[in-house]
């Protein structure tokens, strides 16, 4: 009953997508107040009938229901709880379930707040959500239902995926999800802005937010599914430029061209086409990644025959998504007036800069991802692009990136003054000079860029502090000021220094991590110590363990340093016995900023055991960089001028009388 | 990353490629130095039966045989390119995670740059057609229209009240 009730939400679910995506344009079409309304209540009756879809999903996984295809495939009666819920989107039945429940929230969160939006912009921004969520509706209904039963229900289920039997999966996929998905809403924005013909600096204010929200979520999702992969996977890597990362990449780098361009869009009225383009990209970008995994391309192309009809069904939507908007903004851009005259050298010019280099990076990763694919259709030859190629070409251009990056907070807008930049951030290039010469100094005779590169974070990051610094007066007049003007500050400038400050943190890290790491390699036997930038490692022994649905092969080592024991470590090795796969689980010691990772192989004939070690040097700043940028983002979503909204009329301060 | 993970995985149960470590104990060259260049040359080339993982990655069988290849090779004293030259001319391009500069690979090295310098020069180009346009065309550009000055005027009025501490 569960199932088919799940199923049958679902298509009510289609049907009132169906109709937002209709009748609320009819009534702007008629300037029929009561249709144009009908988008609110639909979008928030589709998003309850999803949600209890999705509920129900996550609990036929709880219950163990085999009877349905998807928990049988993914589930497993011994299974934690944590992960039978989490199963539910494992796989990828349930993580569109969850795509489309969290298109749906979105939606649902422009209904119920959207309240201060002219009616015909949410009539339609709601309409063009419709139209995604509906394709989406009819792709699970048509190719992927979660529902499916199966005629003889068998008594145990096959178990998830070990890999993901963690509580990474918890987090990551819905954070991601979160942030693809959510720039469907400026995507909705920008194509409304073309329906409609017109554009202004206040559509700019409401779309910010919602940018604003995908971005933190979307930089949160990528670094937790970053160090997730770091230490599930077990050799310690933590970015691979693997195609299916380039895919959630690619959104980030376009969204995050595109709050810098809405900024610039809002203050002073201009970039309009581009940012309207941008919208566009990023969503289409997201839709792409979503495209790319699930239709096997990437893996092979062959995996298009394994199954047809889910890929070429994708396809379809990317094509008439894309493709549409794209031809709607060929046809109507040209009808957006451009305003904001701006000299060269300016604010809006710094951010002129970041979007030309972060479109092109965004560029470059794309370019680097699609190219084997192409090339092999076109010639049939098959070529390899890798991490190296990402290094030598992505790397660069970041370059000048972070090196304007202290600048820009600093211009003024329309016409700005570089020189009275360049000596308001003297102490952060001098900051920036002396970590190049301790670190030569310090590593005299080692990597020759790596100083440089750190060199580089470290003034981005001072340079966000002085432009603290600088606009709170703190070491001109009394701290008492300082801090009186620090609290007058508004949010969104600490929050352009915090997410600043994180990319500079997130280099440092790299920088180290890459440069700086040691490694130790060997077979140990008990009472064996290893050595490793200082620490001694002694494995103390070897246990078995029976998990709840595993076999586990625990490592216990002793870690001192300079003769002092610091603490006990087990890495293992797990067996599951339904799938008959193995993974591996790195021990992790976390000293400050830097860890010591510690991961087990396979026995040997003689009982020895294999034992990779790494330490890496400020590793965790990879990780705190990004979390930084959300703060920073985080800081400025909850300031008071994108809270309150875009500037309206005087009826908002009478409605608010009477509650008094 | 959820996605890599599960593809990462697919693969692996397809190609044999356990997501654990990759260099084993055993293949270890004596000498430092060799065995350093060995590290470095496996980071550029791909485990042929994974998706996207450099030999020195993965766990495959294949990778292996290709670790110990190299090693061989850089053992019997072949230089850094004799090395990479070999194991092209044996498994083809595909080998390499960094494409050779090859009129096939012309676009994939070429457009990156390119893309920047369009986009530098487009930005150049409309930039200074905007400036002419305001600076001798149209004038009135700069200013605001009477309408405009009072609707402005009427925001400004609508924007101070609001304010007032509820």
């Amino acid at each position: 009953m569960i199932a088919e009730a799940g199923h049958y939400a679902l298509v009510l679910a289609l049907g009132l997508a169906l109709i937002q995506s209709t009748v609320p344009l009819l009534g702007a079409r008629c300037g029929d107040h009561a249709l144009m309304n009908v988008a609110r209540s639909s979008a928030l009756a589709q998003l309850l009938f999803v949600a209890s879809s999705f509920a129900l999903l996550t609990m036929l996984h709880v219950m163990s229901d085999f009877s349905v295809v998807n928990v049988f495939e993914n589930s497993h009666s011994m299974k934690p709880l944590l992960y039978k819920i989490t199963g539910v989107w494992g796989n990828h039945e349930g993580s569109m379930l969850l795509w489309v429940f969290i298109l749906a929230l979105f939606g649902g969160l422009v209904a119920a707040f959207g309240n201060n939006l002219p009616l015909s912009l949410r009539a339609h921004v709601l309409a063009v959500q419709g139209w995604i969520a509906a394709a989406f509706y009819l792709f699970i209904l048509v190719t992927s239902n979660p529902f499916l039963r199966i005629a003889s229900p068998p008594i145990e289920g096959r178990d998830l995926n070990p890999v993901l039997q963690d509580i990474g999966l918890a987090v990551h996929p819905p954070m991601l999800y979160l942030g693809y998905v959510g720039f469907s809403i400026s995507f909705s924005f920008a194509v409304a802005a073309l329906i409609e013909g017109r554009i202004d600096a206040a559509w700019a204010r409401w779309v910010r937010p919602w940018t604003l929200m995908a971005w933190i979520f979307l930089t949160l999702g990528i670094a937790m599914g970053s160090y997730w992969a770091y230490y599930e996977l077990g050799w310690g890597g933590w970015w691979f430029w693997d195609p299916v990362e380039n895919a959630s990449l690619m959104p980030w780098l376009a969204g995050t061209a595109l709050l810098h361009s809405a900024v610039v869009m809002e203050k002073r009225n201009a970039l309009k086409v581009w940012t309207i383009l941008l919208s566009i990209l990023t969503f289409s970008l997201s839709l792409l990644g979503t495209f790319l995994v699930r239709s096997g391309v990437l893996t092979s192309v062959h995996a298009f025959a394994t199954d047809p009809a889910r890929g070429v069904f994708i396809l379809l939507i990317l094509c008439i998504f894309i493709g549409g908007s794209l031809l709607l903004y060929a046809w109507r851009a040209s009808a957006l007036k451009q305003g904001g005259l701006f000299a060269p050298i300016s604010r809006e010019g710094a951010l002129v800069l970041n979007n030309l280099f972060l479109t092109t990076a965004c560029a470059t990763v794309f370019i680097g991802t699609l190219y084997p694919l192409a090339l092999e259709v076109v010639t049939g030859d098959k070529i390899s692009v890798g991490a190296p190629f990402f290094n030598l070409t992505f790397g660069p251009l970041f370059v000048p990136l972070m090196a304007a990056m202290p600048f820009a907070p600093l211009l003024a807008w329309k016409r700005g003054d570089l020189l009275g930049a360049a000596q308001r951030l003297t102490a952060a290039g001098i900051a920036a000079l002396i970590a190049i010469a301790v670190l030569w100094a310090w590593t005299w005779g080692g990597a020759t860029l790596a100083p440089l590169a750190i060199g580089l974070a470290v003034f981005v990051i001072a340079g966000a502090l002085s432009d603290l610094a600088e606009r709170t007066a703190l070491f001109r007049a009394p701290l008492t000021t300082a801090m009186a003007r620090a609290r007058g500050l508004p949010r969104a400038t600490w929050g352009t220094a915090f997410a600043h400050a994180g990319v500079g943190v997130a280099l440092i890290g790299i920088v180290c991590e890459t440069t700086w790491n040691s490694e130790y390699i060997g077979s140990m036997k008990p009472t064996d110590v290893a050595n490793v930038a200082g620490y001694q490692l002694k494995l103390d022994g070897v246990t078995q363990r029976q998990g709840p649905n595993f076999r586990e092969m625990i490592a216990q080592f002793t870690v001192s340093l300079d003769g002092e024991t610091l603490r006990v470590m087990t890495p293992s090795k797990r067996n599951f016995t339904t799938r008959d796969s193995s993974t591996t689980e790195a021990a992790l010691l976390t000293r400050g900023a830097s860890q010591l990772y510690l991961s087990l192989g396979e026995t040997n004939a003689e009982g020895a055991i294999a034992v990779r070690i790494y330490h890496k040097p400020l590793v965790l700043l990879i990780w705190w960089g990004p979390v930084l940028m959300a703060l920073g983002g985080l800081l400025s979503l909850s300031d008071r001028r994108l809270r309150v909204g875009a500037p309206k009329p005087a009826k908002a301060a009478r409605t608010l009388q009477p509650a008094e | 990353m959820r996605k890599l993970l599960a593809s990462v995985f697919v693969v692996a149960m397809m190609a044999g490629c356990p997501s654990a470590y990759a260099v084993q104990p055993d293949e270890i060259m004596s000498d430092p130095v060799k065995e350093a260049r060995a590290r470095d040359l496996s980071r550029e080339l791909r485990c042929m039966v994974c998706q996207n993982q450099s030999i020195d990655d993965s766990d495959a069988p294949l990778a292996r045989d290709l670790r110990l290849l190299v090693r061989e090779r850089i053992g019997s004293g072949d230089s850094d390119s004799q090395v990479m030259d070999f194991l092209v001319a044996r498994y083809g391009e595909f080998v390499l995670l960094k494409p050779r500069f090859t009129p096939q690979t012309l676009l994939l090295w070429l457009l990156p740059p390119l893309v920047l310098a369009g986009g530098g020069l487009a930005i150049w180009v409309f930039s200074r057609r905007r400036s002419k346009a305001s600076g001798t065309a149209d004038p009135s550009m700069l200013y605001l229209t009477e309408e405009e000055e009072a609707r402005l005027e009427r925001l400004i009025a609508a924007e101070s009240q609001p304010e007032k501490p509820a």
